[in-house]
């Protein structure tokens, strides 16, 4: 696994915060799919090795919780709510905006590679719905007007790297 | 002896019957005490309990006290102690027994929660009956015939997951079929202790998966396709070769190892299908070694000997005996028998009877091999004990017959009789052999079958009834499954004969005939008859054989007396 | 009668300008001066104090937290373990949201004083893997208040020590069930236990004694410390003690939190005085009271019984605007106070289509562990799918309340409930809109028509 030093500093540190090292999964995948962006195949293999488990039983959690990802994303990662609050005010239109602004479906990389659209379940902050997280930002009130100006805002932020 | 502790006994109420049962029982297992049937998927008897396939749901209730002075409350209806029946129903498998345990099987909310479970395992499953394996002993037909509602409801698009995928050499997985009860990977992690199934993605959606790029393939693989509930999980080597309702169900003993695992044997006339586990509680619980299912092959193998011969030319039974008798006459005195750890306890006495008519000394060839652990035992004979009991020979083998090798050098010995034996294989090397006369009982051609005097085609395990004793001195008895092939004769008669050539007396061939002889002869079988065997076998004392350095190390449910030491093989 | 006024106990500073996030503004505010009193109180003394608040759970299952605490384990001899569920997804609900992005010491805090009353040494705060933020700022003011002494070892200079970690979940609901969590926890897909065996109180995390509780709840707990139990039971109404953030969204004016003494307000002073009533020119069809799991309130209908006022009988007769929010109130009407999550649908919402929302919403989020939860959640939402988006037949509506009925009671875990009850109470309360669908179906929408799945 080509991890940075940085990461495997900190995979080191936060298996100490448990007496069990099986704990440690979850924060050991976030951290390699944040460094790397996805978590390729050997990473089961890598993460049981360090955690003193079989390969199954970390490719178990990482297919049982949607946020892992095992294929990479568009640079920019648009996670749109679907849940019943955020549908009640147009929700799905917000998500079809999206995919619209950069012809893509859900789940898959666009085609300027520069995002990938999730449909995602209940994001907490349904009083200030339709809400969209672009990666670690939350965006409220994100109607199909708004969707469009944070997709020019993206396009934006993409011509200038 | 130290007497057993009499366990704890609850006494519960299940469907108006009462009964004591001891204390940590769950309720299935309870129920089945009074016949009456839990159905269930998920709950194995030697597997944690995880209570997931919600199919065992019943109804559940407690002696009702006063919380203040704890005396009964009674119910004017009945007269009898009211019963606080729980709302919601319970699962009998996650359920201990307690005292005054009320369980009721048969009311409306246990049928409603049936059919529902019922209901929604069928909902995704394919229809794949006419075609999966599993039909006959499949519990989701059973179950659904026993407490489904009969009919579905279900008009959407089923679940589509992969389908007849190789898991490994020997099993095949189907996930459309699979209802998730997780007895696989729990038998895997737990018992054969190679985790390497588990179930990807969630929900509805969730599969069993085995690691990419790892196979299931330890040596008790087929196991898991035993104790599936369903065809999800199928053994290659059986696959669309038979429906299992034509079979013929033969209990037996597998030969591989000392352990002795009990096993069932299914044929159809005259040919050998599969072999699946028996369970006994006291020697495999309800698990067998892949290795030891595939020994049936050996019985229509082309190398199988078929035609009685004398000195490599075809001939017939009674000229053969004959000849035999010849070379006893002839080299009387200078005789020896090489018994097998692979003959059984009735045929090892025939011979031991033989060697006394003979005057001849007896030996036997060890088999060693790695013990897992589990249930193959590093002694690869099934039945040395038996040699033992017999009396065939007094201590334990060696691989080579470095003695005999002696004896032969030496001029001393001048005709082996070898029941099954390779003689090449044990040590005598081409010297020793072109001095000797060799009469083989035997059932595969080896490098003796071609030079010996004389041949007689005899019986494998499959073919012929039987005891062997296991590691734990436990003599077991199998039962035949399926008609010699021609040609071969039974191991007993051919004995009996050779022991009449030899001068000895005239003994019962048949095998529980048999055993009044063996009864009168061997005192640690007085008491036993064929008969009256039980089906979990009966211990032996083996006191008298307690100082000799047996091979084996821990299994299942065995545990060295001593710490083994290296077996020397002289 | 217009609606009292909020009583912002827990969102004191929520949203308030220039209240910052850090701990030299939390400690300027008088901050952790409730967990320097609580440390040097005998531990038995605080859990009394919450016993006697009748402070009940606010995650959603609404058990008192005294009765919760009073069940672990303390002779085992094996450590106790405090974990803070911070997992907040029960649809319609995001005040804990707040609690950790804009007073994270708040629950910091709280969390202490309920380790040092239980004699917890290690604690860990769940987090929804989607609040990275959160995250990042919890772990900022545990370093924080590390640092001042009060997380870590010898706390405030007594022989007390506490440790806490923020462990991030990855997506998935039925971590905020509490043994889902704990299996989560350890590493785990997050399957739900048997109970029994294994109630946390007793086999927990890592099969030692576990105290799981929610992030208001926490904070609650800090009042408490902080006023006594007594003072905090006069809050609220007898057996709904405390204050309670309702969380509304949907078709109102004015949706957000808002935080009153639990029983003081009803459903109708609610979503109109406080949340303005509805959009213009529309008018309010549906609520679900407690998250997306409550059974849903159809306006228009009456409930009617008695009910204990005081040690008396007395009659009751109310219309959905009358219903007093709080946990028994909402349970004697049949649905539930739950997370406080008030989701609001008018009269341009067709429930078919609400109710396929919400089935996807469950079948995506079961474990899958259990037979009638896993299949039937799947069922249901492909029932309500096809009837959107393929053929609706009128049958349908009784086929999806067959399916339902069969799922509750039966299952390893409450989300067996939580996800047959939004269909069990859609088709009671609308199962007129559910078997005319099919004609429905066939009117054209209007341009503007929201889709709801």
């Amino acid at each position: 696994m080509n991890l940075k030093a940085e990461t495997l500093s900190k995979i080191d540190e936060v298996i100490t915060h448990y007496p069990v090292k099986r704990s440690a999964t979850l924060p050991l995948l976030h951290l390699i799919q944040e460094d790397i962006g996805h978590l390729p195949p050997e990473t089961s293999e890598w993460v049981a090795a360090k955690l003193e488990l079989e390969p199954i039983n970390v490719l178990e959690v990482i297919t049982f919780y949607p946020m892992f990802r095992q294929k990479p994303i568009g640079r920019r990662h648009i996670k749109v709510c679907r849940t019943l609050s955020c549908a009640l005010v147009g929700g799905y239109k917000t998500c079809a905006t999206f995919e619209a602004e950069f012809k893509t479906h859900l789940g898959e990389v666009s085609p300027d590679g520069e995002v990938t659209v999730d449909f995602v379940e209940c994001l907490a902050s349904c009083g200030t719905a339709p809400v969209v997280l672009i990666d670690d930002e939350l965006h409220e009130k994100v109607d199909a007007a708004k969707a469009k100006q944070l997709s020019d805002q993206i396009k934006a932020e993409a011509k200038k790297r | 002896m130290i007497a057993t502790a009499k366990p704890d006994l609850v006494t519960v109420n299940i469907d108006g019957q009462e009964i004591a049962v001891p204390k940590g029982t769950n309720v299935i297992e309870a129920a089945r005490l009074v016949n009456v049937d839990v159905p269930h998927y998920c709950y194995h008897p030697k597997l944690t309990i995880v209570g997931n396939c919600r199919m065992c749901l019943i109804e559940m209730g407690m002696p009702a006290v006063d919380p203040a002075t704890k005396a009964p409350v009674m119910d004017p209806a009945t007269g009898k102690q009211k019963i606080n029946w729980i709302p919601r129903p319970q699962i009998g498998c996650g359920t201990n027994v307690s005292p005054g345990l009320h369980v009721r099987t048969t009311t409306p909310m246990v049928k409603d929660a049936r059919e529902g479970v019922m209901e929604f395992l069928l909902i995704n499953h394919p229809l794949d009956c006419p075609i999966c394996d599993q039909a006959g002993e499949c519990k989701l037909q059973e179950q659904a015939t026993g407490y489904g509602r009969g009919y579905s409801r279900f008009i959407e698009d089923k679940n589509v997951k992969p389908k007849r995928t190789q898991l490994g050499p020997r099993v095949t997985l189907d996930d459309e079929r699979c209802i998730l009860c997780s007895r696989c990977i729990r038998f895997s992690k737990e018992i054969a202790k190679d985790d390497v199934l588990g179930f990807v993605d969630r929900g509805s959606y969730s599969t069993l998966t085995c690691f990419p790029g790892k196979k299931l393939e330890n040596n008790y693989s087929l196991n898991t396709v035993d104790i599936c509930p369903v065809g999800a999980l199928t053994s290659t080597d059986f696959r669309f070769k038979m429906r299992v309702w034509f079979l013929k169900q033969t209990n037996a003993i597998d030969p591989e190892s000392s352990v002795g695992a009990n096993t069932v044997v299914w044929s159809r006339e005259g040919t050998i299908y599969r072999i699946t586990p028996r369970r006994n509680d006291e020697v495999n619980d309800t698990w067998m070694a892949d290795s030891g299912r595939v020994l049936f092959k050996a019985v229509q193998a082309p190398d199988r000997l078929s035609a009685v011969k004398i000195n490599g030319t075809d001939s017939a039974f009674d000229i053969a005996i004959n000849a035999a008798a010849e070379l006893f006459k002839a080299n009387a005195g200078a005789i020896a028998v090489v018994g097998s750890g692979r003959s059984t306890v009735e045929e090892q006495f025939l011979a031991k009877q033989l060697a006394t008519a003979l005057k001849a000394p007896s030996y036997l060839v060890s088999r060693v091999g790695e013990g897992d652990k589990l249930l193959v035992s590093a002694d690869r004979n099934p039945n040395v004990r038996g040699a033992l009991v017999t009396g065939l020979i007094r201590t334990l083998p060696s691989a080579k017959l470095v003695d005999l090798g002696a004896q032969i050098d030496a001029g001393k010995i001048k005709v082996v009789v070898t029941l099954g034996e390779d003689l090449a294989a044990a040590g005598l090397n081409a010297g020793q052999l072109a001095k000797i006369s060799v009469i083989v009982l035997g059932t595969h051609a080896n490098s003796m079958a071609g030079g010996a005097a004389v041949v007689f085609p005899t019986l494998t395990a499959f073919e012929k009834s039987g005891t062997f004793v296991n590691q734990q001195f436990r003599i077991q008895k199998f039962l035949k499954a399926v008609p010699p092939i021609a040609g071969a004769t039974d191991d007993l008669i051919v004995l009996a004969k050779l022991v009449g050539a030899a001068g000895g007396a005239t003994l019962p061939t048949e095998v529980y005939a048999l055993w009044k002889s063996i009864a009168a002869a061997v005192p640690a079988l007085a008491t036993t008859t064929f008969a009256n065997l039980p089906e979990t076998g009966q211990l032996l004392d083996a006191t008298p054989f307690s100082a000799l350095p047996f091979v084996e190390g821990e299994t299942l449910h065995y545990k060295p007396a001593q710490p083994v030491v290296a077996a020397a093989n002289a | 009668m217009p609606a009292p006024a909020q009583r912002r106990i827990i969102f004191q500073h929520i949203d308030e300008p220039g209240y910052t996030n850090d701990i030299s503004c939390y400690v300027r505010h008088g901050g952790y001066e409730v967990l320097k009193q609580a440390v040097t109180r005998k531990p038995e003394e605080l859990i009394d104090e919450v016993k006697k608040s009748g402070l009940r759970g606010r995650g959603g299952a609404g058990f008192p937290c005294g009765v919760k605490w009073g069940l672990v384990d303390r002779k085992s001899g094996k450590p106790i373990y405090l974990i803070v569920n911070a997992d907040e997804s029960e649809p319609g609900t995001f005040k804990d949201r707040y609690i950790m992005h804009q007073d994270p010491h708040q629950l910091i805090e709280g969390t202490m004083i309920s380790c040092f009353a239980n004699n917890v040494r290690q604690a860990y705060i769940y987090i929804r893997g989607e609040m990275p933020h959160g995250a990042r700022i919890l772990e900022k003011a545990i370093a924080e208040a590390r640092a001042a002494n009060f997380v870590g070892p010898n706390i405030l200079g007594t022989n007390y020590s506490c440790e806490i970690f923020v462990h991030r979940g990855a997506g998935a609901y039925i971590c905020g069930e509490e043994t889902g969590l704990i299996e989560s926890l350890e590493g785990k897909r997050a399957n739900p236990r048997i109970k029994p065996p294994y109630f946390p109180a007793v086999l927990g995390l890592y099969q030692c004694p576990t105290i799981v509780n929610n992030v208001e709840t926490l904070c609650h707990v800090k009042y408490i410390a902080e006023h006594g139990g007594a003072e905090y039971a006069k809050i609220g109404t007898p057996g709904n003690t405390g204050t309670r953030i309702f969380c509304v969204s949907g078709h109102v004016q004015r949706p957000g939190y808002y935080e009153f003494p639990a029983g003081t307000i009803t459903m109708g002073q609610l979503l109109n005085d406080v949340c303005g009533g509805p959009l213009p020119g529309r008018t309010f069809k549906a609520v679900i009271p407690g998250g997306s799991s409550a059974k849903i309130m159809r306006f228009g209908e009456r409930y009617k019984g008695k009910r204990k006022v005081g040690t008396e009988m007395v009659d009751y007769d109310w219309g959905v605007e009358d219903v007093p929010m709080d946990f028994d109130s909402l349970g004697m009407i049949g649905t539930m106070g739950g997370s406080g999550g008030v989701i609001v649908m008018d009269d341009t919402v067709n429930m078919v289509e609400a109710l396929a929302n919400i089935n996807a919403f469950y079948s995506h989020e079961s474990c899958g562990q259990c037979t009638p939860c896993r299949e039937g959640s799947l069922w249901m939402k492909k029932i309500s799918s096809r009837m959107v988006h393929g053929q609706a037949r009128p049958e349908d509506a009784a086929l999806l309340k067959s399916v339902a009925d069969q799922i509750p009671g039966r299952t390893i875990c409450a989300f067996g409930e939580a996800c047959s009850w939004p269909t069990q109470s859609f088709i009671a309360k609308f199962g007129d809109e559910f078997k005319q669908y099919s004609e429905t179906k066939k009117t054209a929408k209007p341009a503007d028509a929201v889709a709801l799945i």
